[in-house]
C-alpha cells in the first residue's frame, strides 16, 4: 500500500514538472494522455465498475461541449460557469437514458446498443437544429485570458487535464473503498444476488450513469475551451464513444489506472506507428495503423485478459 | 412472523405455484420439500419479491408485502439465498460478505468487521481472501449463506444449501444453520432430500405440482401417503405398507 | 403538405431500398437467432464485401450482378473461416464480450479498409445505372428493381434451403436447442460455422445488388450498422419473418423521414424507432418471449 502511494506521488510529481523540460509537442501529448484517461474514467465508471457497457458514451461528452459552448457564444456565459452548467446537462442526460434504459430491464448488448443509438439521436439533432448552427458547428471566439477558460500558453491546459485526471482517479479510488463502489461491483458481478441482498439496483445504476454523464460533459466542455470550435462528428461521433471503451477496456476495466494506463498505451502505439511511417513510406496513413492495433488488442483483451493491462502487473489482489 | 396466503403465480398459463399458504413462527426451523419442478423456488421468489405473485398475500411481521421490491424487503428484515449460488466470482470472499453487511452500515470498517463476523459463524475465516470464482461447490453454499446473513435478517430463507454436497458437508452445515437459528433467525429452508430436513426443520411444508398438500413434524409427514406417492410415483405408498 | 405522388414515389422507393435490407439484416437475425451473438461487425463485413465487388469491377471488370455468385461464396468462405479462428474460439461468457470482440473486429476491418483502400468514396459505373422504369406516378430506378427482386429471390431461397435441406433443419435444431442437438449427434461447432458463413453470404450478395446504385467508403457499415440492428430488433430477434417485415418498414420509413424532414433529420427516424422497440416492446413484432 505504501508502495502504491509512493508510486502515485512519484508519478504526479513527474507529470507536475514534465512541462518544465519537454517541448510542446511532448506537452500536448501528455495533455492528451491526460484528457482521454479523463474521458475514458468517465466511461470506466459505469463500463468498467458497474459493468453497464456503453458505446455511446459520446452523448454525455457532445451535450457538454455543446451546453457550454452555446451558453458562452449565444448568451454571453462566462465558460467556466457554463462548465457548471455543462455538468449538470451531462447528468440530466445520464440520469435520463439511465431511468428509460433501465426502467425497460434492458441490460448487457442491449444496453450497449442503446446508447449507441441515443448518441446518433443527438448527433442528428446537432445537424439539424438551428441553435447548434448545425454541420457548420460552432466556434468560440478567441480571447485569450484565463478567466474565459483560455490560455495564452498551452502549458495550463496540459495542468488543468491532469487536474482532472488525479481527480477522475480519486473518484474510482474511493469507488473501491465506499458502499457505492461495492454495490456496483456486486450489481457487476451478479444483478441477481446483487437485489437479494438489499440493493435497489435500479437506483444505483442510475447513479452511477448521473455521475458518469456528469463527468464526460466536463471532458466535452474541456475539448470545446481547447479547440475553440466543435461539430456533431466531433461532439457525438462514434469515434470518442469507441475511444473511451477501448482506452479502459485495455487498460483494465474497473480498475483505478485502467483508463489512464490504456491512454497511455493508445499513445504509444500512435507515436510508434507515427515513427514507422516515417520509416516506411507505404504507411503515410498512420491513424488507422493504430486503430488497426487497438482493434487486435481489444479483441485479445476480451478473450484473453479481462482485466487488461492491469491485470499484467497486479499482484493477486490481497486485502489491504 | 411470515405468513404466505393462496398465494398464486403461473408463467405462460403453467401453475407454477397453486393457492399456497404457509406460516413461519419466530425462532422456528421450517423446511419447504417437494419433488422436482413442485414450485418451491418459485414459492421462494415470490415471497422474496423477485416474482410479482398472480393473487395471494404474503405478510411479514404484520405488514403486507405482497409485491414489494426485493431490497425493501430485505430492509425489513428478510432476505433470501439461490439454489445455485451465485458468488460475486471477481472480488474476495470479504468483499462478497461486505456487500451483505453494507447493507446496515454505510461504514466500510464496520463492515469489514461484520463480514469477519459472520465468516467466522459460517466457517470461512479462512477463506476471506480467496477469490468467489475459486470456492468449492461447499464453499460457495456457504459464501451463499454469509451474505444473506450479512444484511443482518430476522428470517432467512435458504434454497437448497444442501444440495451437492458430501454428507460430511452436510453435517457440518447443519451445525451452522442451527447456530444461526440459536443467534435469534428464524429460516425456512427448501430441501428437495428429505433426510437432510428432518434432521433439522421443526416443521415441514409439502409442494407438489404448486399446491401445499401437507404441513406437519417431519416424522408425520414421513408417514403421509399423499406424500410418499408424490415423491415415489402414485401407488407407492400402497406398495411400501404392503 | 406534399403531393400524394411524390409520396407514393417515397414509399415505392422505401420499399425498394427495403428489399435490400432485408437481405442485410437476414444475415444478421439467422447470427443472432443461431449463435446467440449480436454481429456488431455485420456493417464493416458488408462494407468489406462492397469494396470487393467494387475491385472486381475496377480491376477485371466483372459487372456486379455478374459478380454475385462469385461474392457470395466468397463472402461464406470468410465468414466461415472468421468464425473458426477467431469468433468461434472466443464465443462464451458475457453477451458484452462477444459485443465487444466484434466491436474490435469492425474496427480492424475499417482501419485496415482505410489503410489500404484510402477515404475516398468510390462508385461503380455501370452502363444501365440511369435507366429509369415508370410505374404510374414514379420513376424508379432500374438497378434498385433488380436488386429488389433478386434480394427477394435470394431470401426465399435462403427460406427454402432452410426448411428443406439437411443443414438447414440442423440449423434449425440448433438454434431452437443446441444441448438436444448436439445430443443427437449434430456437429454444433461446425453449424455455427456454417451459420456465420451464411449470415455474411448474404452480406456478400447485398454488396452485389447494392453497388450499382450506392457509393463504398471504409465508413459506409457504420451506415447500415445501426439500420440492420434496429430491422432485426423491429421484427423480433432470430425472426425471419420479422427481419423481411422489419426491412420493408425501414426502408419506407428512411424514405419518408427524407421527405417530410429532409436529408438531415430524416435519419433520426431509425434510431428513434430502434429506442422505442427496445424500450416499450423489446421482443419486437414477431419475436418470441426471451
Amino acid at each position: 500500500m505504501n508502495r502504491t502511494i509512493a508510486l502515485c506521488g512519484a508519478g504526479l510529481a513527474a507529470a507536475v514538472i514534465f512541462p518544465l523540460f519537454a517541448s510542446n509537442y511532448f506537452v500536448n501529448i501528455g495533455l492528451l494522455v491526460f484528457f482521454v484517461a479523463f474521458i475514458g474514467q468517465s466511461w470506466n465508471i459505469a463500463g468498467g465498475f458497474a459493468g453497464q457497457t456503453s458505446f455511446g458514451h459520446v452523448v454525455f461528452f457532445g451535450t457538454g461541449a455543446y451546453t457550454s459552448t452555446i451558453l458562452q457564444v449565444t448568451y454571453g456565459w462566462n465558460p467556466w460557469l457554463a462548465w457548471l452548467a455543462a455538468m449538470l446537462a451531462g447528468a440530466i442526460v445520464g440520469w435520463m437514458i439511465a431511468v428509460l434504459s433501465f426502467r425497460a430491464g434492458l441490460r448487457g448488448s442491449y444496453f450497449a446498443l442503446i446508447t449507441l443509438a441515443f448518441a446518433e439521436v443527438f448527433r442528428i439533432l446537432a445537424n439539424s437544429v438551428p441553435f447548434t448552427r448545425g454541420g457548420l458547428g460552432m466556434l468560440i471566439k478567441a480571447d485569450q485570458r484565463p478567466l474565459n477558460f483560455q490560455f495564452r500558453d498551452p502549458i495550463w491546459f496540459y495542468y488543468l487535464a491532469l487536474a482532472l485526471c488525479v481527480i477522475s482517479l480519486l473518484i474510482a479510488w474511493r469507488l473501491t473503498r465506499n458502499r457505492f463502489g461495492a454495490r456496483l461491483v456486486a450489481i457487476r458481478e451478479n444483478e441477481d444476488a446483487a437485489r437479494a441482498l438489499g440493493i435497489d439496483v435500479f437506483a444505483e445504476k442510475v447513479k452511477v450513469l448521473t455521475l458518469s454523464g456528469a463527468m464526460c460533459a466536463a471532458g466535452g466542455t474541456f475539448y470545446a475551451q481547447k479547440y475553440l470550435y466543435i461539430d456533431p462528428s466531433i461532439a457525438f461521433g462514434v469515434d470518442k464513444s469507441v475511444e473511451m471503451l477501448l482506452v479502459s477496456m485495455v487498460g483494465g476495466a474497473g480498475t483505478i489506472f485502467g483508463p489512464l494506463i490504456g491512454s497511455v498505451a493508445l499513445t504509444v502505439i500512435n507515436e510508434v506507428t507515427r515513427g514507422l511511417a516515417s520509416v516506411v513510406p507505404a504507411l503515410k496513413n498512420v491513424q488507422p495503423l493504430s486503430l488497426v492495433v487497438y482493434g487486435i488488442m481489444l479483441v485479445l483483451i476480451v478473450a484473453r485478459l479481462p482485466d487488461g493491462l492491469m491485470g499484467l502487473f497486479r499482484r493477486k489482489p490481497r486485502h489491504a | 412472523m411470515l405468513e404466505v396466503r393462496e398465494l398464486s403465480k403461473s408463467f405462460g398459463g403453467l401453475k407454477a405455484v397453486d393457492h399456497a399458504s404457509l406460516d413461519v413462527r419466530q425462532g422456528e426451523i421450517v423446511g419447504l420439500i417437494g419433488p422436482n419442478g413442485a414450485g418451491k423456488t418459485t414459492l421462494f421468489a415470490a415471497i422474496a419479491g423477485f416474482h410479482a405473485p398472480d393473487a395471494g398475500r404474503v405478510a411479514f411481521e404484520g405488514k403486507d408485502i405482497t409485491g414489494w421490491p426485493p431490497h425493501r424487503i430485505c430492509s425489513a428484515g428478510m432476505v433470501r439465498t439461490f439454489q445455485i449460488t451465485q458468488p460475486f466470482a471477481k472480488i474476495s470472499v470479504r468483499e462478497n460478505i461486505m456487500v451483505g453487511a453494507y447493507f446496515r452500515t454505510a461504514d466500510r470498517k464496520r463492515a469489514e468487521r461484520e463480514a469477519e463476523a459472520v465468516a467466522g459463524m459460517v466457517g470461512m475465516a479462512g477463506q476471506l481472501d480467496q477469490m468467489g470464482a475459486d470456492l468449492t461447490v461447499a464453499g460457495r453454499k456457504r459464501l451463499e449463506l454469509a451474505r444473506a446473513l450479512a444484511t443482518s435478517p430476522r428470517l432467512l430463507l435458504l434454497d437448497e444449501v444442501m444440495a451437492g454436497l458430501n454428507p460430511t458437508e452436510i453435517t457440518e452445515i447443519v451445525a451452522v444453520i442451527r447456530a444461526i437459528r440459536d443467534s435469534g433467525v428464524t429460516i425456512l429452508l427448501i430441501e428437495h432430500v428429505m433426510q437432510a430436513v428432518t434432521s433439522l426443520a421443526e416443521r415441514v411444508y409439502v409442494l407438489n405440482q404448486g399446491r401445499m398438500i401437507a404441513d406437519g413434524t417431519p416424522a408425520a409427514i414421513a408417514e403421509n401417503p399423499e406424500v410418499v406417492e408424490a415423491y415415489l410415483g402414485h401407488g407407492a405408498a400402497k406398495v411400501l405398507r404392503a | 403538405m406534399l403531393d400524394p405522388q411524390i409520396i407514393v414515389a417515397g414509399v415505392l422507393n422505401g420499399l425498394l431500398a427495403g428489399g435490400i435490407y432485408v437481405l442485410v439484416a437476414v444475415g444478421l437475425t439467422l447470427i443472432y437467432g443461431v449463435l446467440h451473438i449480436i454481429n456488431f461487425a455485420h456493417g464493416s463485413l458488408l462494407m468489406l464485401a462492397m469494396y470487393a465487388v467494387f475491385w472486381l469491377w475496377r480491376l477485371v471488370g466483372v459487372d456486379p450482378y455478374i459478380a454475385l455468385p462469385l461474392v457470395t461464396a466468397g463472402a461464406f468462405v470468410f465468414g466461415f473461416v472468421l468464425y473458426r479462428l477467431v469468433i468461434g474460439r472466443f464465443s462464451h461468457g458475457r453477451d458484452e464480450n462477444i459485443l465487444l470482440i466484434t466491436l474490435g473486429l469492425s474496427i480492424v476491418v475499417d482501419n485496415i479498409a482505410l489503410l489500404f483502400f484510402g477515404g475516398d468514396t468510390q462508385t461503380i459505373d455501370v452502363p444501365y445505372a440511369g435507366r429509369f422504369v415508370e410505374l404510374g406516378a414514379a420513376f424508379l430506378p432500374l438497378p434498385k428493381i433488380i436488386s429488389f427482386a433478386a434480394s427477394l429471390v435470394l431470401c426465399v431461397i435462403l427460406g427454402l434451403y432452410m426448411a428443406k435441406s439437411d443443414t438447414g433443419k440442423a440449423i434449425r435444431a440448433v438454434a431452437k436447442e443446441r444441448q438436444g442437438a448436439r445430443l443427437v449427434g449434430i456437429d454444433v461447432d461446425n453449424i455455427f460455422a456454417i451459420s456465420y458463413g451464411i449470415g455474411i453470404a448474404c452480406l456478400g450478395a447485398a454488396a452485389c445488388l447494392l453497388m450499382p446504385t450506392f457509393y463504398v467508403t471504409p465508413t459506409s457499415g457504420h451506415a447500415f450498422v445501426l439500420v440492420a440492428f434496429t430491422i432485426v430488433v423491429l421484427g423480433g430477434m432470430g425472426s425471419f419473418i420479422g427481419a423481411a417485415i422489419g426491412g420493408f418498414i425501414i426502408g419506407i420509413t428512411e424514405a419518408l423521414g427524407g421527405l417530410f424532414l429532409g436529408e438531415q433529420l430524416g435519419q433520426i427516424g431509425i434510431s428513434l424507432i430502434f429506442i422505442l422497440i427496445l424500450l416499450f416492446k423489446p421482443t419486437g413484432l414477431f419475436g418470441s418471449k426471451a
